[in-house]
């Protein structure tokens, strides 16, 4: 926005290198923050209500693992908060008053995660069934406002609404209506399924492993058909709310529709690409379906669709990275479609899983397939909106710190994340090591699962 | 009291609250580091899982209230302070997730090696973030960390006497609460050589606090007159107060009354940090920014605290909620 001295080049590309990898790292297990207290508080439930004893092993050993998600969710979290002001302090200077409420109102949310979480995880054998089970579910209610609110920001970079710039100036400043802004709809209910998605499928995926591999019992096959049904239903309802999302993309934020699709010039009747490349300005390679894009993106085929070329070169986000990143999040949400008709079919026939291995290696790879479409979704919106931090208000190099070193912290950073992504993976294994209570007798070898 | 002064006040008792809940946790950390081998230490580390467990986690988020208080009232405080003071911020949010992910992973570790490695981490995380959150404070409050969008001296901003000082006395204090905290959660759960340890700890800490307060008094002289000049003027019966609830404090431990013993602590921490406040009041910023300049405009503000108003209904019966089954004893089995 104005003049001021900027850092170099090189350290804004730390900057946003950085920011990147703190949210993308904190957003999967914010996932789990939020969808998994539901997951743990159904099998503890059915194990109430059934006396069965497989559910309430599952729900307790599901809340060992919680419990120490829970702890590496909040300490990735708060270092966004100081990151905000160490790394964009000339966006938060300005904007912080104007879209800072919904963060206000999220710390409430994770104050009542937080103590909820402690008193499930620690009350287990002292509270009633119901009121622990309460407490459980209330863990995950407040994850899913925390969602909420946080993407309310996240919807006011896409839409920014509520001030207006006088002579350079941040004037009338309305919060209440810059939290409400318009991206915050589509955005949310997006982020929120992807959520469910994402932790049924994480959650997923050991279970399906370990049958696999033959170490499976009725546990694990439990404890799949539990995670896996919860993911599957959110997947159809996620196509059509990415649909909602693209849809106002194509309203509010033309030129990411325009890096998402690889349009350059603005045209009448514009056809939809799957597959291919963008090179020197058009699409080579994969599939050319005409029409598609002005009929999905505006409800008519001959709608008008606004290129790239609309707006000078500096201001146009990197194609490939959003387009490409755009396709495998769709794929990734049909082919979840598949899965969930799979599940589906056999579960009205037999009551049962799937008994194909080709199921269970669907099983085990819908985890990570999962968590791919999640940032492949966040590389859409954040890198889809480059170059500004604030759409169409504040570019991403007028924000940045001009702090020097700041490209050390990143450097040290990658290192912590590199440390805590081993030391979660290594202590949820030997969790899951950990041997099964008595009643829950093994499978004999060879049989399927 | 204008709006502005309502949400700083708001703030700063988010700060004290911090201070006081999560300042013991991490003292009960640097305890951990000075429990002496696996087996030596086993009963103190004991206490110390169980005494933090259940509510670290609740009483972290008293510092991200504290971070989305200030960069939604004082957006124009919030941005010099942390890009100024990026280094030890970086390293005490670096310190903030060792300290959270290490504590989590050994409660869930059963073999001695992990269980070392990651009480190690949790150990020294303790007593290197509150140092670094001390010395943010240190550089803070003496006037380093100039107004406007250019940061300013991202080293000496708290690479100085008074953020040493800041930082020094932060650990120290942590230890001092945690140390009156334990022995009265030892006394509670009826483990009087438990008690016994951390009593004597509690004198070691109080004492050290004494002595380094005193020698601050120099220090703050030579290096940062205007904060001395705050603290001896309207902060003086803030800080007088702070020390004699400190001297009770020792005296009350030395008669096993650890119950009443941690609340008055607690007051001698208050009064330290609510004289820093006054002695430094109307300034966010010393002699760059006031409040009044750095607030929000009054429509932030005012959602701001009606977020507040209502987020407390939810907020403090929770909060009563959990301390009272802790106290109670019902948080004692683990999933
Ligand atoms: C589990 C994950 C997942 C799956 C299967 C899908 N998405 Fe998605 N998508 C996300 C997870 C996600 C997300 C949570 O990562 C994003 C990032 C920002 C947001 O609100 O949701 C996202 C963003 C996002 C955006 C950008 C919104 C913006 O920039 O404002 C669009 C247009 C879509 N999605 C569209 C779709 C479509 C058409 C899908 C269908 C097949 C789809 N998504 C499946
Ligand atoms: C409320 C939520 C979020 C907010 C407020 C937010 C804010 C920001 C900011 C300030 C930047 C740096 C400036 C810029 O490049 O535009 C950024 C970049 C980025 N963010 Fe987000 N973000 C949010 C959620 C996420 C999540 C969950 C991810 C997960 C992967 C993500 C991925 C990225 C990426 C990849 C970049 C780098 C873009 C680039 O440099 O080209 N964001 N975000
Ligand atoms: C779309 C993006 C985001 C979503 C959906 C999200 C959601 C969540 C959820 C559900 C939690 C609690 C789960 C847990 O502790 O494991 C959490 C924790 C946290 N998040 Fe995020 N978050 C997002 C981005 C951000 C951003 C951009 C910030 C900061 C600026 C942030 C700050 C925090 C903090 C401070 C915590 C820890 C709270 C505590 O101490 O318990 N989050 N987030």
């Amino acid at each position: 926005m104005t003049g001021v001295l900027v850092a170099s080049q090189t350290d804004l590309l730390y900057a946003r290198q950085q920011m990147a990898l703190s949210l993308g790292t904190h957003i999967v297990i914010a996932c789990l923050g939020m969808a998994f207290p539901f997951l743990v508080v159904v099998a503890e439930w059915r194990g109430n209500r059934t006396g069965d004893a497989i559910y309430t092993t599952l729900a307790r050993r599901w809340a060992k693992a919680m419990g120490v998600l829970f702890a590496v969710g909040a300490v990735s979290g708060t270092i966004l908060s100081f990151e905000f002001g160490i790394l964009w302090p000339r966006w938060m200077g300005r904007y912080g008053a104007v879209m800072g409420l919904p963060f206000a109102i999220e710390g409430f949310a994770f104050f009542l995660e937080a103590i909820f979480i402690g008193i499930y995880l620690y009350g287990w054998d002292r509270l009633p069934a119901r009121v622990h089970q309460a407490v459980g579910l209330a863990i995950g209610v407040a994850g899913v406002a925390s969602a909420f609110f946080v993407v309310a920001a996240n919807g006011w970079m896409n839409d920014p609404t509520g001030f207006h710039i006088v002579g350079g100036k941040v004037v009338d400043v309305k919060p209440w209506a810059a939290l409400f802004n318009s991206a915050l709809w589509p955005e949310a209910t997006h982020m929120i399924l992807g959520a469910f998605i994402v932790a049924g499928c994480l959650v997923a995926t050991p279970h399906a492993w370990a049958l696999l591999r033959g170490r499976g019992t009725r546990y694990h096959r439990v404890g799949l058909a539990l995670a896996l049904t919860v993911a599957m239903l959110a997947a159809p309802v996620q196509i059509v709310v990415g649909d909602w999302a693209a849809r106002h993309v194509a309203q509010k934020q033309p030129i990411k529709l325009a890096a998402i699709e690889g349009v350059t010039h603005t045209q009448r009747g514009a056809p939809l690409h799957i597959g291919g490349l963008y090179v020197d300005g058009a699409i080579k390679g994969g599939l050319r379906i005409p029409n598609l894009l002005s009929l999905l993106a505006y409800d008519d085929p001959h709608a008008t669709v606004q290129g790239l070329e609309t707006v000078p070169v500096s201001d146009r986000p990197p194609v490939n990275v959003v387009r490409t990143a755009f396709q495998l999040m769709v794929a990734i949400g049909f082919a979840m479609l598949g899965l969930g008709a799979w599940l589906g079919l056999a579960w009205r026939r037999r009551r049962s899983l799937p008994r194909s291995p080709w199921f269970l290696r669907a099983a085990v790879l819908s985890g990570p397939a999962a968590v791919l479409a999640l940032e492949c979704g966040w590389i859409v919106t954040e890198v889809g909106r480059q170059p500004w931090i604030v759409y169409r208000v504040m570019r991403v190099r007028d924000a940045v710190s001009d702090a020097s070193g700041l490209r050390y912290g990143y450097f040290l950073l990658i290192a912590v994340y590199t440390g805590l992504a081993i030391a979660t993976f290594t202590v949820l294994r030997r969790l899951a090591r950990v041997p099964l209570p008595a009643e829950t007798e093994p499978t004999p070898p060879g049989a399927p699962a | 009291m204008t709006l502005a002064n309502v949400v700083a006040a708001t703030m700063f008792a988010g700060i004290t609250l911090y201070a006081l809940l999560a300042g013991a946790d991490f003292g009960a950390g640097f305890w951990d580091l000075f429990a002496g081998n696996a087996e030596r230490g086993a009963p103190t580390r004991k206490l110390i899982e169980e005494s933090i467990g259940p509510v670290w986690e609740a009483n972290h988020v008293w510092l991200i209230f504290v971070l989305v208080t200030l960069w939604t009232g004082f957006p124009s405080a919030f941005a010099p302070i942390m890009s100024t003071l990026y280094v030890p911020l970086t390293l005490a949010a670096v310190g903030i997730i060792l300290r959270g992910a290490s504590f989590a992973f050994r409660k869930a570790s059963r073999t001695l090696s992990a269980r070392r490695i990651y009480g190690a981490a949790f150990a020294s995380s303790s007593v290197i973030t509150p140092y670094f959150l001390g010395s943010v404070v240190g550089g803070v409050a003496s006037g380093r960390v100039p107004a406007g969008t250019h940061t300013g001296d991202v080293f000496e901003s708290w690479l100085n006497p008074t953020s040493v000082l800041g930082g020094v006395m932060a650990v120290i204090v942590c230890a001092f609460l945690a140390a009156v905290y334990l022995a009265a959660d030892a006394d509670h759960r009826q483990r009087p050589e438990l008690a016994t340890v951390f009593r004597r700890r509690s004198f070691a800490a109080g004492i050290a606090a004494g002595v380094v307060a005193a020698a601050g008094v120099a220090v703050l002289h030579a290096d940062s007159p205007d904060l001395f000049h705050g603290l001896t003027h309207r902060g003086a019966p803030f800080i007088a107060a702070s020390a004699g609830a400190g001297a009770i404090t020792l005296v009350l431990v030395a008669r096993r009354r650890f119950a009443i013993a941690r609340y008055v602590a607690a007051l001698a921490v208050v009064a330290v940090l609510w004289g820093w406040a006054a002695g430094q009041y109307p300034w966010m910023l010393e002699h760059e920014l006031t409040i009044k300049a750095a607030a929000a405009p009054r429509a932030t503000l005012a959602a701001g605290l009606l977020a507040f108003g209502i987020g407390s209904l939810l907020l403090v019966p929770a909060l009563v909620w959990l301390l009272v089954l802790f106290q109670r004893g019902d948080l004692a089995s683990e999933a």
